[in-house]
């Protein structure tokens, strides 16, 4: 490939030992996830199968199943043989028509699963997969269904495109403000969860209209929102993205959900969950494994969460944690099949404003993800930490942060709000955002032609400099594994021991007669890539 | 003598302010003079007078936006001012340490989370974290003090029950998230929960913090201080201090 040296001169041996640290270091993680499965993995693949809908009380008929099947074999290994094998091993011993009725029959307790074995098995497994493979293939319909609606209604016109969030706990009223944020210019409308939601090991079901600080992901928000942005699409001349999180306990399910509903982005990071929930590391690993292969699929870009280190450590000192994450975050999405165009890696303008050069140093961050990653449409995360309250500054501080957006072609633009850290952003402080974001790129937006750093100048010696610390650490990471390097606290200063943390439960080892349709069908999706 | 004051723009006594709101008008077009009528209208119902209505911006055809100058005749009587007052010393680390060290001869533990759904740390870590906020380092920094830092989303009988296993001196509870009073509620729920779980002499010091706390709530919400944006690790632990080791020489 004949790429030029671009901007910041990185040496390409440099660059190419970051890559190769990254997935020395990544690959025991690999081999470790693909030994285990867990309820969440397993749950999504009753979801591919086609199985909705709760029970009187809400709990989903994939929980109610999953624990029924992992109750009845308690004794012979319980969740280590997948759900596929005991599960189709019932239904074709007739006893119940289809998964719902299984999944009723089995929380009233008059089914017994147990586990095949021999021509038993083999049914079973060729029936599980026949199942699983119609889910796959509605992820493919929905693939090809957005091509065709963005060859229809036109793609956002320009980049970055405009990232927009709403949050107002309720679908009904999320819907027109999603529509009016669209009319106003957002390329992306991402729905933000309710906060507990990441800690919920199971995926709410319906329409919701109770939220803290964001709005429930359930199937059924996704189709809503989904078809009134199609409208809005349609209506506008351009197809409008939508984003939810694929995230928590919960990540291959929503992963599997947001396929067959057509939604477009998700944040999906590799260690947000272990860091900042206190989600159990190989619980995470696994489960994003599983859902960055349906991503992959499901032609989603994903956004990986690297701003989120830099609101607890200062944004200077762990710049290199940043480009360490991405780097990792490359590789483990990679391995999962996802491309190049599918990496919204993330990274943020957090630096103390009061910091001499502070600018500068953005500048040298956001150039040194964008050359690194040439390829993928980074996501440029707005200041949150050093937004004080007082709005008219924060209105400058987001016009630099945009500025620095248009200087070193990012792909996805997070809208920042002066109102930051003051209220959910009122509709004015939204379309305040949106005229600094369009003066930036009036103004400036091709300026990423004109600009060069100084060769060897302050820019270009901090971008290598992050560059060399982020080494030091892969270094370090992999010479500690990187099981250990989370529980030490390397990352966000949050310690994280591997046999601790929320969903620890949830986890089985894989037995030797493991079966999941889903997986192998993606597994082999995947090696297509490599 | 009272003291009065009036919003000073570029003269003394000038009376003028800024305030920018959003109102539910179409502004465009035909429809521009009317709905600066409207700004006018609240802004001298607000009580400016004369109000300018500076900028209008039509936000599509059912909002519209304005930023209005005016001068106001209200009066500020400083001496009605109330405030929540430091009724304590600040303290260096150095001092605080030596005076834990002086009244309670053993480490003071401190318990720290934010509860309920809240998934916001920036607060309870910029207090707690060595970091620290606002170039003061947090009191994980304080030899004297131990620091249990429960992180987000903790229920309240994990931490209770977390307070009784540490023996915690005091427990301090962050809150950011406000939508529909979700702070308020948490934390009546907390010190409820405390008040039942010990004896009213034992009970540990109860703090909350958040950006949206009103101060003297903390009587109405059941706990002993309330502390809002922009308070210092020194401040929390001066306070800690200042309660415990009273306490403790009492004792």
């Amino acid at each position: 490939m004949s790429r030029a040296r671009g901007k910041l001169d990185l040496d390409p041996a440099t660059v190419r030992q970051a890559r190769s640290l990254a997935r020395k270091a990544g690959r025991p993680i690999v081999t470790m996830a693909k030994r285990h499965t867990t309820v969440s993995v397993e749950r999504a693949t009753l979801r591919l199968a086609g199985l909705q809908g709760a029970d009187p009380d809400g709990t989903p008929w994939v929980n109610r199943l999953l624990e029924s099947v992992r109750a009845d074999l308690d004794q012979d290994g319980g969740l280590a043989h997948g759900v596929a094998l005991p599960v189709w091993d019932a239904l074709l011993r007739g006893e119940a028509d289809d998964l719902a009725a299984l999944a009723e029959k089995a929380s009233a307790g008059s089914v017994r699963f147990r586990l095949p074995e021999g021509k038993d098995a083999d049914r079973a497994r060729r029936a599980a997969r026949t199942q699983v493979q119609r889910g796959i293939r509605q992820i493919d319909r929905r693939r090809a269904e957005r091509d065709r609606l963005i060859r229809r209604y036109g793609d956002a016109p320009r980049k970055p495109w405009i990232y927009l969030i709403v949050a107002t706990g309720d679908i009904y009223e999320d819907i027109p403000q999603a529509r009016a944020a669209a009319r106003a210019g957002a390329d992306v409308i991402a729905v933000i969860r309710s906060t507990g939601q990441s800690l919920l090991d199971f995926v709410p079901e319906g329409a919701t209209r109770e939220g803290f600080a964001g709005t429930y992901a359930t199937q059924e928000n996704f189709r809503l929102m989904r078809a009134a942005l199609d409208e809005s699409s349609r209506e506008l001349g351009r197809y409008v993205r939508l984003t939810n999180y694929a995230s928590g306990l919960c990540m291959p399910e929503i992963a599997a959900l947001a396929g067959l509903e057509r939604l477009d982005m998700m944040l999906n990071d590799s260690m947000y969950g272990i860091l900042f929930r206190d989600i159990n590391p190989v619980r995470t690993f696994v489960d994003q494994r599983f859902s960055r292969q349906v991503h992959a699929r499901a032609g989603i870009i994903i956004n990986t969460g690297e701003d989120n280190y830099l609101t607890t450590a200062d944004a200077v000192e762990a710049a290199h944690t940043v480009t360490t994450s991405q780097l990792l975050n490359e590789y483990f999405a990679k391995e999962a099949g996802l491309e190049d165009w599918q990496l919204g890696l993330g990274h943020a303008f957090e630096i103390d404003p009061e910091v001499p050069d502070s600018f500068r140093l953005e500048l040298a961050h956001a150039l040194l993800a964008r050359e690194l990653f040439p390829d993928a449409p980074l996501k440029w995360m707005p200041p949150t930490r050093h937004m004080t309250g007082d709005v008219f500054r924060g209105y400058l501080l987001d016009g630099f942060f945009n500025l620095v957006g248009a200087l070193t072609g990012q792909g996805i633009l997070l809208v920042g709000m002066m109102t930051e850290a003051v209220v959910t952003p009122w509709i004015s402080d939204r379309d305040l955002a949106l005229q600094n974001v369009r003066y930036v790129m009036n103004a400036a937006g091709d300026l990423h032609r004109d600009f060069r750093p100084e060769p060897d100048g302050f820019i270009v010696q901090r971008a290598r400099q992050v560059l060399a610390e982020s080494i030091d650490l892969l270094d370090r990471i992999v010479d500690d594994t990187l099981l250990n390097a989370i529980a030490d606290g390397t990352f966000g200063l949050m310690k994280r021991p591997a046999d601790a943390g929320r969903g620890l439960e949830g986890v089985a080892p894989k037995s030797a007669v493991y079966y999941n349709p889903a997986s192998e069908i993606l597994e082999a999706d995947g090696m297509v890539h490599r | 003598m009272s003291e009065l004051v009036r919003p000073y723009g570029d003269t003394t006594g000038d009376g003028m302010v800024q305030i920018s709101f959003t109102l539910p008008v179409d502004g465009r077009g035909e429809s521009a003079r009317r709905a600066e009528g409207a700004a006018a209208q609240l802004a001298n119902k607000m009580g400016l007078d004369p109000a300018l209505v500076v900028h209008t911006r039509p936000m599509g055809p059912d909002f519209t936006f304005f930023v209005v100058y005016g001068r106001v005749q209200h009066l500020v009587n400083l001496d009605e001012v109330t405030v929540v007052e430091r009724d304590y010393p600040l303290l260096s680390p150095k001092e605080a340490n030596a005076a834990i060290k002086r009244a309670l001869r053993r480490r003071l533990t401190v318990v720290g989370a934010c509860i309920g759904t809240d998934a916001h740390t920036v607060g309870i870590d910029a207090i707690l974290n060595i970091k620290g906020f606002a170039g003061e380092k947090g009191l994980e920094y304080y030899r004297e003090v131990k620091v249990v830092n429960l992180g987000a989303q903790v229920s309240v009988p994990q931490l209770v029950e977390r307070a009784r296993a540490e023996k915690a001196d005091a427990v301090l509870v962050s809150q950011v998230v406000t939508q529909r009073d979700a702070h308020l509620l948490n934390t009546r729920e907390m010190s409820a929960a405390f008040r039942e779980a010990y004896p009213a002499d034992r009970r540990p010091l109860l703090v909350v913090g958040g950006p949206r706390f009103d101060e003297s709530m903390a009587g109405d919400l059941g706990v002993d201080r309330i502390f809002v944006r922009g308070t210092t690790p020194t401040e929390v632990a001066s306070y800690l201090v200042h309660r415990l080791a009273a306490k403790g020489a009492a004792a």
